[in-house]
């Protein structure tokens, strides 16, 4: 991967920047309407709406603290383990609300993965790992499933040469980026539709980065990517489209390209250009 | 960034070469080495101390470890046990027999007391091999037997075949006269030379002469001994010293009224004393005849001091050279194992629940401030709530190690809950995360992630709970677990039993002098067992580690 330049700001994926119009193209995956968020007393998101489609990438960026993790944790309903923690609107993957009743986050949880920002393999073997996913949800039935299964995610994740030769080894002393790739690979061992990745790569150098980005380019076929970043940057490479918060509330979203040059909104100008954050 | 400028220094600008700045380091500097000073007067305190103890375990310790015995060759007379009833021979006689032999020409008064030398036991001893190898009826066999415990302290040198006569207040009075150059020879014997008021109201001229000699040379004793009121102070005149006053007066009658001069003959201990010698009595524990039946045996070199195996695999006795931590070990080992099994799960299951799935409410932290008080609860009041509860309410049986194990499960439980806590915090919270970000459920990501990485500390916390429960001594008294075990055989989970620590307490509280050193001795088994689970605890840890 030969080093990126500063900026490069993406053609847009659509020739056309004109409203509604590139996103008639693509199919809307998840949904989210009108979401607020409490933590105990402090309400941390305030009207969220943003929608998130297939075989793209929606960057997430803004200033820390605006609750860009936060309402990625919403989408596969992880914030339900935070005690005092309360979701109330709407947010729906393929049209079915996740937070009714009879949708089983655990489920849920498999067809939306989800990357940290500090890579967190098992302290088990990398095989382990990455067979962990499928086992809990009962997708193989043989050994050789399970093989299959780990050599294909790792392929996907771009391990597999690294690691095919040690999958007994622990994947706690894979270096750093191997680890975060690791964790994709059991992420989308499960075959889920939408990846969630919360600054997968700022606790990577930028070699290990490029290896990440150019994976959510292959990845992005035929998945529905999320990303939290604080690099703009990167939000600028791999995403399609680009939701800036402030202080809890969606400023604005639109096609990358579009936020990068000609934002709407003024704060997104103080924020793209680097005077505030 | 840039608004940073705008502040500028936030404090005023420092010379860092002033005197004042040195001075500070300097002062820093030396407050590092102070506070590590302390640290490692406080270590070597705590070591010394613990090595006092231990070393003073050992020394008084150490001859339990060895026991002297008889190797005493044993003619079993097929005319006093029967080869069909093995069990009920006639085993004292053939004791006394094989004494008899090897110490021949005891008169028959003597014999019983010859015997003592023996353990009282030795009879049983004799009985249990002949019952375990019925082939040796009408051979001779050799049995090392163990002497009783004050010839095992003797041959031990714990206590002293002779002992001095006399104690040190009598020495400081003979010294006293002595000083007073009282003490002299006379006639070829060391006498007292006093001054004797010859009285008339106590003795006749006669002749002969009478009255109460006795009398008159005590008081004149007296005389120079002011305030003294012992009555073995009389001791210090040979039995025929008032003699001296009755052939006087008969030499000469006119000294009667009068004072004069005498010259008592001392008794020989302080006969000896006056020639500078100690006095020495033989120990009043032994007879002549013992002794030197023991020199006897000595000399026929059957008299063996091996390691006394017997003190880990005999139960309790009430004679110290018989006595040993079988009864204890098992007891101990029962109650033990009744803990572990109701206070590991149940530990285990509390703290995983309160930690992991509790909701944070006022009952809960109710339960946790109880928790966490219940482990600083004296362990006398949980003997008390045993006592109370499972022996009267539940009328389970006395003594038992399974009260016992209950008992200090109660004890336990909140130092397993506790750690096995701390255990669960300490897994970190990415690998929940991860867990559940993969699709797991709450008790997937216990089981399978955070269970196995808590295990270590979870396994330490058990042990060290285990290791306090085995030490632990008020609850087991108050259900009565200090019966007195004297043979292993039929103990069980529900049988009377007792328990290394309240063993200890009740050789502590023996007077025989064997056990001072065989309490010495179970505290340092029982050290061993503590330092031995530590190590387990140690181990398991080491080598569950993982890190992450
Ligand atoms: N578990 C929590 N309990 C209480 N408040 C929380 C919790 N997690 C986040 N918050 C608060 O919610 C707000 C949004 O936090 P969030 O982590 O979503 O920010 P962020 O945009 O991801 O920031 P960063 O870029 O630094 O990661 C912050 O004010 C934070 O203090
Ligand atoms: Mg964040």
């Amino acid at each position: 991967m030969e080093a990126q330049p500063a900026v490069r700001v993406q053609a847009p994926a659509v020739p056309e920047p004109r409203e509604g119009q590139s996103v008639a193209r693509l199919e809307l995956k998840m949904a989210a309407r009108d979401v607020n968020l409490w933590y105990g007393e402090k309400q941390a998101l305030f009207g969220v709406s943003l929608d998130m489609f297939d075989s793209s990438v929606t960057a997430l960026i803004g200033p820390s603290g605006c609750g860009k993790s936060t309402f990625l944790r919403c989408l596969d309903r992880m914030n339900d383990v935070i005690d005092g923690c309360r979701v109330e609107g709407d947010i729906r993957l393929d049209g079915e609300d996740i937070y009714a009743p009879r949708v089983d986050p655990v489920q849920l949880r498999a067809r939306v993965g989800m990357v940290f920002q500090k890579p967190n393999p098992f302290p088990k073997s990398i095989f382990e790992n990455v067979a962990y996913g499928p086992r809990i949800h009962g997708l193989c039935k043989t050994k050789a499933e399970y093989a299959d299964v780990v050599e294909k995610s790792l392929t996907r994740a771009g391990l597999w040469d690294e690691v095919k030769d040690r999958l007994d080894e622990s994947g706690t002393g894979l270096s750093g980026g191997q680890q975060q790739r690791l964790c994709i690979a059991r992420a989308i061992s499960v075959n889920p539709e939408v990846l969630l990745m919360d600054e997968p790569c700022s606790a990577l150098d930028p070699i290990a980065t490029a290896k990440i980005e150019t994976l959510m380019d292959e990845l992005k076929k035929n998945l529905c990517i999320v990303i939290v970043t604080h690099s703009m940057q990167q939000a600028a490479r791999v995403s399609q489209r680009t939701a800036f918060f402030h202080l809890g509330k969606l400023v604005e979203v639109d096609e990358t390209s579009k936020i990068f040059t000609n934002p709407t909104d003024q704060r997104t100008q103080d924020y793209v250009t680097g005077r505030f954050g | 960034m840039s608004n940073a400028q705008a502040i500028g220094p936030t404090a005023p600008n420092l010379d860092w070469s002033s005197d004042q700045a040195q001075r500070r380091v300097r002062r820093r500097y030396a407050a590092d080495r102070r506070l590590q000073a302390y640290g490692i007067i406080a270590i070597a305190l705590a070591v010394g101390l613990l090595g006092v103890l231990i070393a003073s375990l050992i020394s008084t310790g150490f001859p339990a470890f060895i026991q002297t015995k008889v190797e005493l060759p044993i003619y079993i007379d097929p005319a006093q046990v029967d080869p069909q009833d093995p069990g009920s021979g006639k085993y004292r006689a053939l004791v006394r027999e094989a004494v008899d032999k090897v110490v021949p020409g005891i008169p028959e008064e003597q014999k019983r007391s010859i015997g003592k030398i023996l353990t009282s036991d030795a009879a049983y001893i004799v009985r249990d091999y002949v019952v375990d190898h019925p082939d040796v009826i009408g051979k001779t066999i050799t049995l090392p037997i163990a002497v009783s415990d004050p010839f095992d302290q003797l041959h031990k040198g714990v206590i002293p075949k002779e002992m001095d006569a006399l104690n040190w207040t009598q020495v400081g009075w003979f010294e006293r006269l002595d000083n007073r150059g009282l003490v002299v020879e006379h006639d070829g014997r060391m006498s007292l030379k006093l001054d004797v008021y010859v009285n008339p109201e106590i003795v006749e001229a006669g002749p002969p002469p009478s009255g109460n000699f006795a009398v008159l040379a005590q008081s004149s004793l007296k005389a120079y001994l002011p305030r003294i009121n012992d009555t073995s102070l009389v001791d210090m005149l040979a039995a025929e010293a008032p003699e001296v006053i009755g052939a006087r007066i008969a030499a000469e009658p006119d000294i009667i009224g009068k004072t004069v001069q005498m010259y008592f003959p001392l008794s020989p201990h302080y006969a000896v004393l006056a020639k500078g010698e100690t006095p020495k009595v033989l120990n009043p524990r032994f007879s002549q005849d013992q002794l030197a039946a023991l020199d006897i045996l000595d000399g026929k070199g059957l008299v063996r001091t091996p390691f006394n195996w017997e003190l880990f695999f005999n139960a309790d006795s009430r004679f110290p050279e018989r006595a040993g931590l079988a009864g204890a070990i098992t007891g101990s080992f029962y109650a033990l194992l009744v803990c572990f099994l109701l206070s590991f799960p149940i530990g285990i299951a509390a703290a995983v629940y309160l930690e992991e799935f509790a909701p944070k409410n006022r009952f809960t932290d109710l339960i946790e401030v109880n928790i966490n008080n219940l482990a600083a609860v004296p362990s006398v009041v949980f003997g008390l709530l045993g006592l109370a509860v499972f022996l009267g309410f539940f009328g389970l049986p006395r003594s038992a190690p399974l009260v016992g194990g209950m008992v200090l499960s109660l004890m336990t439980l909140p130092t397993i809950i506790i750690t096995t806590r701390a255990a669960l915090k300490a897994v970190p919270p990415s690998i929940r995360e991860a867990a559940l970000g993969v699709g797991a459920s709450k008790h997937q990501v216990m089981i399978h992630h955070v269970l196995p990485l808590a295990l270590p500390g979870i396994l330490t916390g058990t042990i060290i709970g285990m290791a306090q429960a085995l030490g632990e001594t008020a609850p087991l008294l108050l259900i009565g677990m200090n019966a007195f075990i004297p043979s292993i055989e039929n103990m069980g989970l529900l049988e009377p039993a007792t328990s290394l620590p309240t063993q200890i307490f009740s050789w502590a509280d023996s007077p025989e002098r064997g056990f001072v050193s065989r309490t010495s001795a179970a505290i340092l088994v029982l050290l061993g067992f503590l330092v031995i689970m530590n190590i387990v605890a140690i181990t398991l840890r080491q080598m569950f580690q993982r890190k992450w």
